[in-house]
């Protein structure tokens, strides 16, 4: 399923890798202290990463 | 679908203070989401705190928002709900400033049945002082000033609203997103006092202490311990042995608010 972009607000993201631990399609992963993308064409927009992320620091983008 | 926070928050405030992986972030986004919800006008809604980390949520929100002495939150959301009665009033704050340090504010606002949301974020422990034990700190833990285990009972914080006399009590936790600003709208909406308990993560001064490795294990602790109200129903004892219980906990409708009763005395002593 496509049509998710994720967005990434770095200067609020403090890395701890909630999102990518919950996300149900492994579309996140963490480079170091920074959550990163490599997998956006998997997302199925389920919302949990952003509902979770306690630093306003990822959205869910419907394109 | 992105859901916009930013509108709600007074510019240039984030990143916020709160550790990584702290769950008071995500108690705000809730609450952000459900005050967008039951369509508060910021003008005519009033967040009010006392000290402590979750305390720190009100200065972050674009409303009326007053950061109070330490645990007299529930004292200063009196005060200002008695002024405006057409406030919508809103209380914040941690299990340590809201049941030990201001337990008594806490029981007596309960106990009027005044017209007001607290939002309790227990994370069981006192996180901005260094980690001493609260009385929701769970028997046997370990806090910065109890690191052979935590010879006190705790506190069931929802137990003690309902017994106080709160007539809305909810319990959900920071692993449960959507429930908090479900839960949160029915406070809003409810005539009287409505206590929800947010059970929360202290990564930094909890769980390193306690055996929770990362925030993660924290998280799905959380998620794991939380059993919804109906399906408690169905289990025995021990199946509910180091569990919580999550959803509505007690709502009655029936017991008069507050503010009514005090308008009422006025217009008693005024001799109409």
């Amino acid at each position: 399923m496509s049509g998710a972009r994720l967005e990434i607000i770095e200067r609020n993201c403090k890395g701890c890798s909630i999102c990518v631990e919950f996300c149900p399609k492994n579309v996140l992963e963490m480079d170091v202290f920074l959550v990163t993308v490599p997998r956006p064409e998997d997302c199925i927009k389920c919302m949990q990463c952003e509902l979770l992320c306690p630093d306003f620091a990822i959205k869910v983008h419907d394109e | 679908m992105a859901y916009d926070y930013e509108k709600s928050i007074r510019p240039g405030k984030l990143p916020h203070i709160w550790c990584p992986g702290c769950g008071h972030g995500i108690v705000m986004k809730g609450l952000i989401r459900a005050m967008d919800t039951c369509g508060l006008d910021r003008k005519n809604t009033a967040v009010v705190s006392g000290i402590g980390c979750a305390s720190r949520l009100p200065g972050y929100l674009d409303a009326c928002t007053l950061h109070t002495a330490h645990g007299r939150a529930a004292a200063f959301a009196t005060g200002v709900k008695m002024a405006k009665p057409e406030m919508n009033v809103i209380c914040c704050g941690g299990d340590g400033d809201g049941t030990a340090i201001g337990g008594n504010h806490f029981i007596h606002a309960c106990r009027r049945n005044i017209d007001m949301t607290y939002v309790l974020m227990n994370n069981f422990i006192y996180g901005m002082t260094g980690g001493q034990f609260s009385p929701c700190t769970p028997t046997g833990a370990k806090a910065s000033t109890t690191p052979y285990g935590n010879p006190d009972p705790i506190f069931d914080i929802s137990k003690l609203a309902i017994g106080a006399g709160a007539t809305f009590v909810a319990r959900t936790t920071a692993a449960h997103p959507r429930e908090i600003d479900k839960l949160i709208v029915q406070g809003i909406q409810h005539k009287g006092m409505a206590i929800i308990e947010v059970l929360d993560d202290c990564p930094t001064t909890y769980g390193r202490r306690n055996k929770f490795r990362s925030v993660i294990d924290m998280m799905k602790y959380l998620k794991a311990s939380a059993v919804p109200v109906k399906a408690a129903s169905k289990m025995t004892a021990e199946q509910l042995e180091g569990k919580f219980l999550t959803g509505v906990l007690f709502h009655d409708t029936d017991k008069p608010e507050y503010c009514a009763q005090y308008a009422d005395i006025i217009k008693k002593a005024q001799g109409a």
